[in-house]
């Protein structure tokens, strides 16, 4: 896959966005523009701030914006909910999925459907017609359909909470997913039927942003740009070429690049 | 954090069922003493055994101590200041609806108690008890015709001396504790069932208790016999206007199963709470008990508590029979500065019984809820067993919840499991049903409801629904 032209109007675009938690700066300025069809990869460190920026860009409470703005379609939407922001088609995966025991999964899964499909003025589905949408999703990332008769995520084993936010995204069909971590806790298995899922969800129209510490995902997905965070800062971007020669000479020498700027 | 904030906005309710009915009242003087207890007696033209029985009940709380092992904090209660009976006036004899104040129509038509012919609850029969009396009951022909009794308390004191000379009592002794014994001395009015050998009861059965009055006591009493091979299936609802003084409610209810019968009996409780800073409310102090006297019988209990200012409440079982069986399912929700302390008690007497105990209390606010349970195997109980399960739920960091489960065992060859698990909504599985554009209310109510679903599973259908709605509208607010 080669970079796109970047014809249509981009669907995300952080400006400059600074973050902190607790008056503990983590975002220090990072910019960031995702066109229709674009991957993008964002690696680094441990604690680089990549999370972060995937939980302030799906609107996490806990994060306060002091500088930049996050704009989706062209609108700025740093004080939307988090609700509304999904609702109007951002998806975060998340590398920790939570466990809500008492909810059903198939409940869940179609409330949450029918928030998007009403934001979209689709006819929210019942429960017999949506039995029948979620039935093909499951072949998507192979899961079995006893899975939703249980609690959210609770007892999931690592690989099967990673599909099921697979399956959540396939559900939602998001203008733009940020998947964090996905691959992580993954055997090579679980890590092919999740990398074929996002494959088979994501389209011309979407836009993927992959945070991954590892190539392995980047093998199965190949990004149009790699960006390497460090400190709260995007300090390189480039090609999906740049991923491999991270993974052969390791995040010391990303710290070169920080001496350069 | 932020969410924090959220969630304390979200659970403040607001109380719908909170107006006064404008109308005349008959009311008796203030305070308690032997006269009293005769005026109320003489007012019911009650029959001679129940006023000796209401004597001896009063000689007895006399002489008893309000307990305080609960730890409940609260203002003293004056004894002397409350009025014990407290009624609508009415034409002497009412002999159809239509000769009922329309004002009381009109409040149960608000609470969603419609009692007229035209518009009365289809699938339901109700008594529908205004302060210290019982207005009107429903299909009471109908259920005739299956020879089941259902009526207020004060037309089964006339109409059938017998059965209540026979039971009343039996399970909760006036000497029981304070409140029973309070109850005993002057209670009102209440409902009454006797389901005869061999009916299963047509329709479910339902009492509605509103109290209007702001310095009245309301202390019911409800007696629900079921003879054998018989069953019912009885509901309960409270609500009451908010005052910002304290109400005292004292009920005592009995229910007695004989061979192979089952009562279910269930619990809507929204009674006033009081407001945020804890001024007013009801004090629900009620004794309910059910005795299992026959072999094979059963008793289930299914309350959801949401309102009043305390609840000091353990709706138990006695299981005499062998293989009889007690159950328990709660759900208690505390607010503000709500205190409950609510449980069961399954006592195992005959052998091969078996209890089921489900609490589920959700506290918010600065509240304090507190689940206190007691499950005894006697020595006669062999190959008798108890399940119990005990969850609370925190939301915000200023609840409190508690569980004191106690066990005695003198049977061997009997079995107790108990499990107990806390957990607190979470920010982070807010967030996450958030991301999924679940609206925040939504997102709190659906924990809510799961958390719950064990118990909301146990409750007669419009019940359900009910429950659900309730706890909806407890969590309902502006969000941010």
């Amino acid at each position: 896959m080669q970079s796109t032209m970047r014809e249509a109007d981009p669907i995300l675009e952080v400006e400059n966005l600074s973050a902190s938690t607790d008056n503990l700066p983590i975002l220090k300025g990072v910019s960031l523009t995702v066109y229709p069809g674009e991957i993008h990869a964002i690696m680094g460190r441990n604690g680089c701030g990549k999370s972060t920026l995937s939980k302030i860009i799906a609107g996490h409470p806990s994060y306060n914006i002091t500088n930049g703005d996050i704009k989706f379609l062209g609108e700025n939407i740093n004080s939307l909910e988090p609700e509304e922001r999904a609702q109007s088609g951002i998806f975060l995966g998340f590398q920790y999925p939570i466990e809500i025991p008492g909810v059903s999964n198939l409940e869940f899964l179609r409330v949450s459907t029918n928030a998007r499909r009403k934001f979209l003025n689709k006819e929210e589905l019942d429960t017999f017609d949506f039995e029948e949408l979620v039935k093909e999703k499951l072949e998507i990332v192979k899961m079995d359909h006893a899975f939703l008769s249980r609690s959210v995520n609770q007892g999931f084993s690592g690989g099967e909470k990673k599909r099921n936010e697979i399956l959540q995204m396939a559900l939602l069909e998001p203008k733009i997913a940020i998947l964090d971590e996905t691959d992580s806790g993954l055997d090579i298995d679980a890590l092919r039927i999740v990398a074929s899922g996002i494959k088979k969800i994501s389209n011309a129209q979407t836009g993927i942003i992959l945070i991954t510490h590892y190539q392995r995902l980047l093998d199965e997905i190949k990004p149009n740009y790699v960006h390497v965070m460090s400190d709260g800062q995007i300090i390189k971007t480039g090609e999906s070429d740049l991923a491999l020669e991270l993974e052969e000479k390791g995040y010391e020498w990303t710290d070169n690049f920080i001496k350069e700027t | 954090m932020v969410n924090e904030n959220l969630v304390k906005d979200v659970v403040k309710e607001p109380y719908k069922y909170g107006f006064v009915t404008d109308i005349e009242t008959e009311k008796i003087e203030k305070g308690i003493n032997e006269n009293i207890i005769r005026l109320i007696s003489q007012k019911k033209e009650e029959p001679k055994f129940l006023l000796d029985f209401r004597l001896k009940a009063f000689k007895k709380w006399q002489k008893m101590k309000e307990p305080d092992w609960a730890g409940l904090g609260y203002k003293k209660i004056d004894y002397q200041d409350i009025i014990y009976y407290s009624a609508p006036k009415q034409k002497e004899k009412i002999s159809s609806l239509d000769e009922v104040d329309p004002k009381l129509l009109e409040t149960f038509d608000k609470l969603g108690i419609p009692l007229t012919e035209q518009k009365k609850l289809t699938n339901v029969a109700v008594d529908a008890v205004f302060d210290s009396v019982s207005i009107a009951t429903t299909f009471r022909e109908e259920l005739a015709e299956h020879g089941v009794i259902f009526c207020s308390i004060s037309e089964a004191v006339k109409n059938h001396a017998d059965l209540i000379e026979k039971y009343l009592g039996t399970v909760v002794p006036a000497s029981d504790n304070y409140f029973a014994a309070l109850n005993s001395a002057v209670f009102s009015d209440g409902s009454f069932v006797y389901i005869p050998k061999g009916v299963t009861c047509p329709m479910d059965l339902s009492s509605y208790f509103r109290i209007n009055s702001g310095d009245s006591g309301q202390f019911e009493r409800t007696l629900i016999i079921a003879e054998e091979s018989s069953s019912v299936s009885y509901l309960e609802g409270c609500t009451a206007p908010m005052f910002d003084t304290n109400t005292l409610h004292a009920a005592v209810v009995e229910l007695i199963a004989l061979d192979d019968a089952s009562i279910k009996y269930s619990t809507v409780q929204n009674w006033y709470a009081g407001d945020e800073e804890g001024i007013g409310g009801i004090f629900n102090f009620v004794t309910k008990r059910g005795k299992c006297l026959g072999k094979r019988s059963k008793i289930s209990w299914s309350q959801v508590e949401t309102g009043s200012a305390i609840t000091w409440k353990y709706p138990s079982c006695l299981l005499l029979g062998e293989e009889s069986v007690g159950e328990f399912y709660s759900v208690a929700l505390t607010n503000n500065l709500q205190q409950a302390d609510t449980g069961t008690k399954m006592i195992h007497i005959g052998p091969k019984t078996k209890s089921t105990i489900v609490s589920k209390g959700i506290s918010a606010g600065n509240s304090k809820n507190s689940y206190r349970g007691l499950v005894k195997m006697g020595a006669k109980a062999k190959g008798s067993r108890n399940y119990s399960q005990c969850d609370s739920m925190l939301i915000g960091d200023q609840a409190s919840a508690n569980t004191f489960p106690y066990i005695k065992s003198q049977q061997p060859n009997s079995e107790i499991e108990h499990e107990a698990s806390t957990c607190r909504i979470s920010e982070d599985q807010l967030f996450y049903l958030q991301s999924r554009g679940i609206e925040f209310e939504e997102a709190v109510s659906m924990m809510v409801s799961g958390f719950c679903r064990d118990v909301f599973n146990q409750l007669p259908m419009e019940f359900a629904a009910e429950a659900d709605k309730l706890l909806a509208l407890k969590l309902e607010g502006s969000v941010g």
